[in-house]
């Protein structure tokens, strides 16, 4: 047969896309619960690590019962909204305008520690998308733990805010200043005048992730502020 | 006759005299990439193998029905669904190998090296030869990747697979004499790193030096 004639080119072309489209389409709807509910466990793993607890993916949902008293949203102005705290896709409220966003807040029960807020982030790194969870002691002020992820940034640079090591110098810091002033956390690099109860250690060689990451605490961490007096007072 | 001689050299050729990155120059890209540390470069090095070998295979199966003219989007689609499916699929059963992959995906995608041994080898050898040649270059490239990784995560950051090395008090900042080389984290140190392999591997094999 004529593998080059015009006729058998296109038959052949096109053959092998619905081909390989159907294979892929077939293999991703049936995947798909699967990745859904890797999905729900990662996000309560994630949330759990904010505040310092390792969960694999079988103890997640139990953990995360246990640990989690309390899931709701709040505006901007800090009072309470209705709604599934856990739903909330946070690509979708950064859409909107900053006054009608609706912002989750999961409370941990710390035992001794008492509660812990944690606050879900989200922001932009050099490849994609950056995220993570911080969670401050009810003095709504010291980080209690964070947590960080990201979905395509360069391994070894900037991908490096996923590492403990990156992470565990949040333990402690502060957002507010002695004045009561916002002051978020800033990642610093080598050099750079920063105090050290408000800053961390950038990464080397990741500076673009390194500085999406400062803005992403200090963007969503500024529209939790009345959210934050109410609780202060 | 599956290991015969010549097959196995399809195995051992691409880690010595034909090198798909210091001979061949193919693959710098992610070699420059993936290289600041051992972990990564070792997860891509399998994981452009185990897709080479397996695209190689396929390609070779159907070469004789591949029109001429359209045979490297042929090649390309191959590649692509493969490497989607054996993604879709991780994601589903161990999301946390697929977590590690995500950013190498489409990195395997637009390796110079798979598009290479397909239009080089696959589309005039036969299934199982294409299958052996896929795993020999996959292993020459991860061979070189991991060297690169090794030198650069040790003199860059001090460390090996995440483990730290150098003591602590070695460095200046706890009183010591010793500092990392921050130069060897970012890519142009892997190019330079890839340019003293390839003149070592010329001084021990003459025959590779052009005139």
């Amino acid at each position: 047969m004529d593998t080059n004639g015009n006729k058998y080119t296109i038959i052949y072309a096109s053959v092998m896309v619905v081909v390989v489209a159907v294979m892929l389409a077939i293999a991703a709807t049936q995947l798909k619960p699967f990745q859904d509910a890797n999905i729900l466990i990662e996000k309560k793993q994630n949330i759990l690590k904010s505040v310092n607890i390792v969960a694999d993916s079988k103890q997640a949902n139990d953990l995360f019962t246990n640990t989690i008293k309390e899931l709701f949203i709040v505006n901007s102005k800090g009072e309470r909204v209705e709604g599934d705290a856990f739903k909330v896709d946070l690509k979708v409220e950064h859409s909107k305008p900053v006054d009608q966003r609706k912002l989750p807040v999961y409370v941990a029960d710390m035992g001794e520690k008492g509660k812990v807020y944690i606050i879900p982030l989200r922001g932009t790194g050099l490849w994609g998308p950056i995220w993570g969870y911080i969670a401050l002691t009810s003095d709504m002020n010291t980080v209690y733990g964070a947590n960080f992820d990201h979905q395509g940034e360069t391994p070894g640079l900037g991908a490096e805010i996923s590492t403990e090591k990156f992470q565990k110098p949040f333990i402690g810091k502060t957002i507010f200043d002695q004045s009561g002033l916002f002051t978020s956390i800033i990642v610093a690099k080598i050099g750079e005048k920063a105090d050290p109860a408000h800053s961390v250690d950038a990464i080397s060689g990741g500076t673009i992730t390194s500085k999406g990451l400062q803005k992403m605490l200090y963007d969503d961490l500024s529209t939790y502020q009345e959210f934050f007096k109410t609780l202060k007072n | 006759m599956l290991f015969s001689k010549k097959n196995l050299k399809l195995l051992s050729v691409p880690l010595s005299i034909k090198n798909p990155i210091t001979v061949l120059v193919l693959g710098i890209c992610s070699a420059l990439a993936v290289t600041a540390q051992l972990k990564p470069a070792v997860v891509m090095a399998l994981s452009v193998t185990i897709v080479t070998a397996f695209a190689n295979m396929i390609v070779s199966l159907i070469r004789n029905t591949i029109p001429n003219r359209i045979r490297i989007i042929v090649q390309l689609v191959v590649v692509a669904a493969l490497v989607i499916l054996v993604d879709q699929v991780l994601k589903a059963f161990v999301y946390d190998v697929s977590k590690q992959l995500s950013v190498f995906v489409g990195l395997i995608i637009t390796n110079c090296i798979l598009m290479g041994r397909l239009e080089a080898f696959a589309l005039a050898n036969k299934p199982w030869p294409s299958f052996l040649d896929g795993i020999g270059n996959g292993a020459g490239y991860g061979l070189i990747l991991v060297t690169i990784g090794f030198f650069r995560e040790l003199l860059g950051s001090g460390s090996l697979w995440g483990y730290k090395l150098i003591p602590e008090s070695w460095y200046i900042i706890n009183g010591g004499w010793y500092s990392n080389n921050g130069m060897m984290i970012l890519p142009p140190m892997a190019l330079i790193v890839v340019g003293v392999i390839i003149w070592i591997q010329r001084i021990k094999n003459p025959e590779l030096i052009e005139n």
